[in-house]
């Protein structure tokens, strides 16, 4: 995730609390890692039709403990490839935070996010200015900046950057 | 400055006398861990890290294990390939501790088994159960796949410094109350997202008279509440644990525990003796009620006993003692998966696989099977599975309309021969 993307912007797919790995990509799926099969099956078990309703940009909104359970990584990268440009949660799980920073699926927490949006809202993200807009409702929340530490990692676009530049 | 033993372990691979909570550190692995599953996404996350320019590199063949412990024997197609590709991977780069074909189990139960993982240590493992060894008195934490492959190519992870929450279990166990029964009682009193990004140092006289088996049960389920890592102080019964797996005596170090004054961000206390028996209803592990308290029978399809949570030979046991004699209901499947072939060896020499075969089980190899709806026991729409394993989260072991309920061993057994949910 590269903090200088200002250009996130689509409509709401409003996600409930405590959505789990399993619900994100279940281990039926887990015999491949390719991202468009992943992406192709991400929240099928809480939507069927997910893939068909959102399209490249939107937004995932949801509750408290966001990606909580398993480790896969494959559940950050098949929302990633599902077109999902920013995951917006009152609060994730921590794995699926780190990986989501690792692999650059931008992350933000705010505050009663689920009450703040409604489905297919409109919304715009700044993550550089740290500003989201519900263009819908015509609402501007601010989001806490990223420590020091993380924001070296969002800075080369995720993990394998950063340890290409700094850790061989 | 007074720490906790998670901040005193983080400090010692840093190079630091002390590590604060919220403060981001790198710091050295002294193990590292993954399956199946995790390590394709690894390996390829690995292999970008040195790009074309630089030689590919293990930072140390001797302190990686891979087991393929998730999918095998390989269930399908895509999954041979798979392990194919991680198997190729094992062998071009000489790692030690490769688990496949008949070495495989549970790759939980099988580090500790074969002296891997030691107090002290830090462990990271691409696996969201890896805080099972912190029962040993170590730090270890699951991390995704390209956090692993990191520490593949360098040794190193990044780490933010874990607030500790501690829980002191007091009180009576009362009968057939186990690790698991406390630790869904706990998760049940603080919430699946309970101990998000914190430590859950569990202590007090309970623990302290608890097996190393239902402690390991206990830290494996600290992912439940969130928990980045669940810790115990190694005691006595952690030394001859030690001592059995290690074949030596583990040296003791004096600086593995808790500093009197450590900050804790939170400290709870449970009465043992109010838990009962334990079973968690779907959807989530902190739905758990008393067995007894159940209103309506809940009849079952399956029943499922083994996984990285209680598929220990202790839990092969107690699960035999109330079978021995009895029937399997017709209406129930029971599967059981002891965690590693040790452990199938040794059920097989006390007994306990012909018990369990003359009361109408299925046995299966040492494989994490269907805990995760991987293969090996999938429920079909509508059906529900009484499982000791760890996660009862919607369509975790098969359909999205089948339900897992999660109880100890001894539960799981008497449940299978009623035909439903029951603790006698």
């Amino acid at each position: 995730m590269n903090l200088n993307l200002v250009n996130l912007k689509g409509k709401v797919f409003k996600c409930p609390d405590n959505v789990d790995t399993d619900i994100i990509i279940p281990a039926k799926y887990l015999n491949r890692s390719d991202e468009e099969y992943l992406g192709q099956h991400c929240l099928e078990s809480l939507d069927e039709n997910f893939c068909k309703k959102v399209s490249k940009g939107d937004v995932i909104v949801a509750g408290k403990n966001f990606g909580c359970g398993s480790s896969r990584e494959h559940a950050p990268v098949a929302i990633k490839a599902s077109g999902i440009s920013c995951v917006i949660a009152e609060s994730f799980a921590r794995i699926f935070f780190r990986n989501a920073i690792n692999i650059g699926l931008p992350v933000v927490e705010l505050k009663n996010a689920s009450k703040l949006f409604n489905m297919s809202d409109e919304v715009e993200i700044n993550l550089a200015e740290g500003i989201i807009k519900n263009l819908t409702k015509n609402a501007i929340h601010k989001i806490q900046p990223f420590p020091e530490f993380l924001r070296k990692i969002i800075s080369v676009n995720g993990l394998v950057n950063f340890a290409r530049e700094n850790l061989l | 400055m007074n720490q906790t033993i998670t901040q005193k372990i983080i400090a010692r691979h840093c190079k630091k006398n002390f590590v604060e909570a919220g403060e981001f550190v790198l710091a050295k692995v002294d193990f590292a861990l993954s399956n199946d599953v995790t390590s394709p996404l690894a390996i390829k996350q690995f292999y970008k890290i040195f790009g074309e320019d630089k030689r590919p590199k293990v930072f140390d063949r001797t302190k990686v294990a891979i087991v393929l412990d998730h999918f095998t024997p390989n269930k399908d197609i895509n999954s041979a390939q798979q392990n194919k590709f991680t198997s190729e991977f094992a062998k071009k780069f000489k790692i030690k501790h490769f688990y496949d074909g008949g070495c495989v189990g549970v790759e939980h139960a099988l580090l500790p088994e074969n002296g891997l993982v030691k107090p002290g240590d830090i462990v990271i493992g691409a696996d969201s159960h890896t805080c099972t060894y912190g029962a040993l008195g170590l730090f270890s934490t699951g991390v995704g796949s390209t956090d692993l492959a990191v520490v593949w190519a360098t040794g190193n992870v990044w780490l933010k410094v874990p607030e500790t929450i501690k829980i002191i279990y007091k009180g009576k166990l009362n009968k057939n109350v186990f690790g698991k029964d406390l630790i869904l009682a706990t998760i049940k009193k603080i919430g699946v997202d309970g101990a998000n990004y914190k430590t859950i140092e569990l202590t007090g006289e309970v623990i302290k008279k608890l097996s190393i088996f239902s402690r390991f049960t206990m830290t494996n389920m600290a992912i439940e509440c969130g928990a980045k890592n669940g810790i115990i102080e190694p005691d006595e019964t952690t030394f001859e644990y030690l001592e059995q797996v290690q074949g030596s005596r583990f040296k003791v170090q004096s600086w593995l525990k808790s500093d009197k004054g450590a900050k804790y961000c939170d400290e709870i206390e449970i009465d043992c003796s109010k838990i009962y028996p334990q079973v968690a209803l779907p959807h989530l592990p902190e739905n758990s009620v008393n067995v007894r308290d159940l209103e309506k029978k809940i009849y079952i399809d399956q029943v499922v006993i083994g996984s990285c949570t209680n598929g220990w030979l202790e839990d092969l046991r107690l699960a035999a003692r109330v079978l021995k004699g009895k029937k399997v209901n017709r209406s129930v499947r029971c599967l059981i998966f002891p965690a590693t072939p040790r452990i199938y060896m040794q059920a097989l020499k006390e007994g306990l696989i012909e018990t369990f075969l003359n009361s109408g089980c299925i046995i299966n190899p040492p494989t994490c099977g269907p805990c995760l709806g991987g293969h090996l026991g999938i429920l079909a729409e509508g059906e529900k599975s009484l499982a000791t394993t760890n996660r009862n989260f919607v369509g975790r072991m098969g359909h999205i309309k089948s339900e897992v309920y999660l109880s100890n061993p001894v539960v799981a057994a008497y449940s299978a021969v009623r035909g439903y949910i029951s603790e006698s």
